[in-house]
């Protein structure tokens, strides 16, 4: 609550108030202060808290200020709340009602409600950064000339008036928006609810059921994004889809994989892969599920997956453990190497690098030295002088 | 016996089809839905957002497939998996200099730079959102969250509980020493060695051994200077 300034609460040249909203507690971090009860208003630069007993008592934070922000809901008792992460104080904040707090967030407390449209607006406001754009009256230059002042600020006011209409316009459209969305997501439900229930029959008759409705079943989940009720295995694995994508990437990943020595990580393979479709672009669990049958379909690729994790397309053609007795010849060459150095020396990214010089580790012909200077790779002497 | 298998292979065929027509008739909404709405989820974060959370509400994820009506329909899908793209190819050309972390913030300031002066916006929630789905991926990419921010983390490095107490130590100044971690923490300098030694094998850490008091670790994802020398 440190990063909040003392303020008259009056907006600015060039601010506009978003929403306002009242019967908001202000606390800070977890801890209540005296901010009980007050009418919470955001502006496109300023969220400002006034006190609605004494209204002298007006306080305020710059949005700029703002890290991010969280919904919490309410519960029995609690009202709902929106929590906000800010920014440390910056050394040329405006004095306000505390020097320090323990604290890098504040939280609103909606105790009349209202806090679901706050949130969409504070949420917009902070995407949005009018701030940016819309420079306040401290901002601008003084204007001697009285007479061209007054018109600025009725030209101002007329831009500003603009902006409102254009702004509830906007507006408008957004609350059609949302209560589009709204009805839709209650038609989605209704199938999230059918699928169960398909489920459960399924799994009462278990048996009963083909594999080809199996299959079925599974791509109308696909469709929907829902996980499957019976196995909760990963959307989609096994579909239909899955298998043509599967050969379609063995088609388009031959050539790319044979310029690359072979192996390519699936990171690689996602970006390559999306960055040529440009449209329809594949997620990146459609390409691990289509990736997964590669082997099982007899195709000339396959997925790997390395004991850290990092996982891998090669061609069936490639052999990781024979390039590590090329890599202990290039390691030995040089006495010693780090998987930056040997990356830049072979070619290769230096997330396969690393992966091979930990094989060829892990098969016994190169010991390692980890030291803060590094991760460095020596051939194993152990074995080749025993 | 025969008779009570034949139904009940029926009754499951009732019930696919009943799903089929009825996911033909969802799939219509939802083309209506998108011939007045498909630019608001491109245009606005602050959409996307109550879109996603009402998705999770009812227990549906837009974005698991490409081939999902959410995707093909709302063409959401596009918007987050090209975003992916971006994030990795950011985090690729960063790495040399973080180790493989960076805050949300510089991700974002970066992908938007990345994007052009033309491009939609993109929210820090968006960016979570990408990020998650690149999980499966199994190149490393996780999220950190540290004091006021979170770390992306783009490579498989092991990151236990103590490298994370000791990013989120570190994130307040940027940097951290063995003596703030034994009073802060109340660990043995031992632990605090092996964590920050971790860190800099790792590239995550630099350091500074001419620092007047004693050495200081610094790290350079909670760093913007830095990121300024291109």
């Amino acid at each position: 609550m440190d990063r909040f300034s003392w303020t008259t609460g009056l907006l600015e040249l060039g601010e506009t108030l978003v929403i306002q909203q009242r019967g908001v507690r202000l606390s800070d971090g977890e801890e209540k202060v005296k901010f009980d009860s007050g009418v919470l208003l955001l502006s496109t630069h300023r969220l400002i808290w006034r006190d609605q007993k004494n209204h002298e008592c007006c306080i305020a934070v710059p949005l700029s200020q703002i890290v991010f922000i969280e919904e919490q809901a309410a519960g029995i008792g609690k009202s709902a709340k929106i929590v906000v992460h800010l920014h440390p104080a910056s050394s040329n904040k405006e004095p306000g009602p505390f020097q320090s707090s323990k604290y890098s967030y504040v939280k609103l407390s909606f105790k009349e409600h209202g806090q679901i449209e706050f949130y969409r607006r504070l949420s917009e406001e902070i995407t949005q950064r009018r701030w940016e754009s819309m420079p306040t009256g401290q901002a601008m230059q003084v204007n001697k000339d009285s007479q061209a002042g007054r018109i600025r600020a009725v030209g101002i006011v007329g831009i500003e008036r603009k902006l409102e209409e254009k702004r509830k316009e906007t507006d408008k459209n957004i609350s059609e928006a949302f209560e589009d969305l709204s009805k839709l997501m209650e038609k989605a439900k209704e199938m999230v609810e059918l699928s169960k229930s398909i489920a459960n029959k399924i799994k009462e008759k278990q048996g009963d059921i083909t594999e080809d409705e199996t299959i079925r079943f599974k791509s109308y989940l696909l469709s929907m994004g829902i996980a499957n009720p019976v196995t909760r295995e990963t959307y989609g694995s096994g579909t239909q889809y899955h298998m043509q994508l599967a050969k379609q990437l063995a088609g388009i990943l031959q050539a790319p994989l044979e310029e690359r020595g072979g192996i390519m990580s699936l990171t690689e393979v996602y970006c390559l892969v999306n960055r040529a479709r440009g449209l329809e672009l594949l997620s990146p669990e459609d390409l691990v599920n289509a990736c997964k049958m590669l082997e099982s379909l007899k195709l000339p690729l396959r997925l790997r997956v390395f004991d850290s994790g990092v996982m891998v397309i090669e061609l069936q053609s490639h052999n990781e453990e024979e390039m590590v007795a090329a890599a202990l010849e290039t390691v030995s060459e040089k006495g010693s190497l780090t998987a930056d150095e040997f990356a830049k020396l072979v070619g290769m990214s230096v997330l396969l690098a690393k992966e091979r010089l930990l094989l060829a580790e892990k098969m016994g012909h190169l010991c390692r030295d980890d030291s803060v200077e590094g991760l460095r790779f020596y051939p194993n002497l152990f074995l080749t002088q025993s | 016996q025969a008779k009570y298998k034949e139904r009940g292979s029926v009754l499951a065929e009732d019930q696919l089809a009943q799903m089929s027509k009825q996911l033909e008739t969802f799939r219509t909404h939802l083309q209506a839905f998108a011939s007045k709405h498909k630019q608001e989820i491109r245009r606005s974060p602050e959409f996307r957002l109550q879109f996603q959370h009402m998705c999770a509400a009812i227990g549906v994820d837009p974005l698991a497939s490409g081939k999902g009506f959410w995707a093909e329909v709302l063409g959401v899908g596009d918007f987050y998996y090209e975003l992916g793209v971006q994030i990795i190819e950011v985090c690729l050309a960063l790495r040399h200099r973080n180790g493989g972390l960076i805050t949300l913030e510089e991700l974002q300031h970066q992908v938007l730079k990345g994007r052009g002066k033309f491009a939609q916006d993109v929210s820090a929630d968006d960016l979570l959102r990408a990020i998650r789905k690149l999980k499966v991926l199994g190149s490393g990419f996780g999220i950190i969250p540290v004091g006021n921010t979170v770390l992306v983390q783009s490579v498989p490095a092991e990151l236990s509980m103590d490298h994370t107490v000791v990013l989120q130590l570190a994130e307040k100044k940027g940097f951290v020493t063995v003596s703030e971690i034994r009073d802060s923490l109340r660990w043995e300098t031992e632990r605090a060695k092996q964590v920050l030694d971790h860190l800099l094998k790792e590239g995550m850490a630099w350091l500074d051994a001419q620092a007047p008091a004693e050495p200081q670790f610094w790290l350079p994802a909670l760093f913007s200077e830095l990121h300024g020398q291109d």
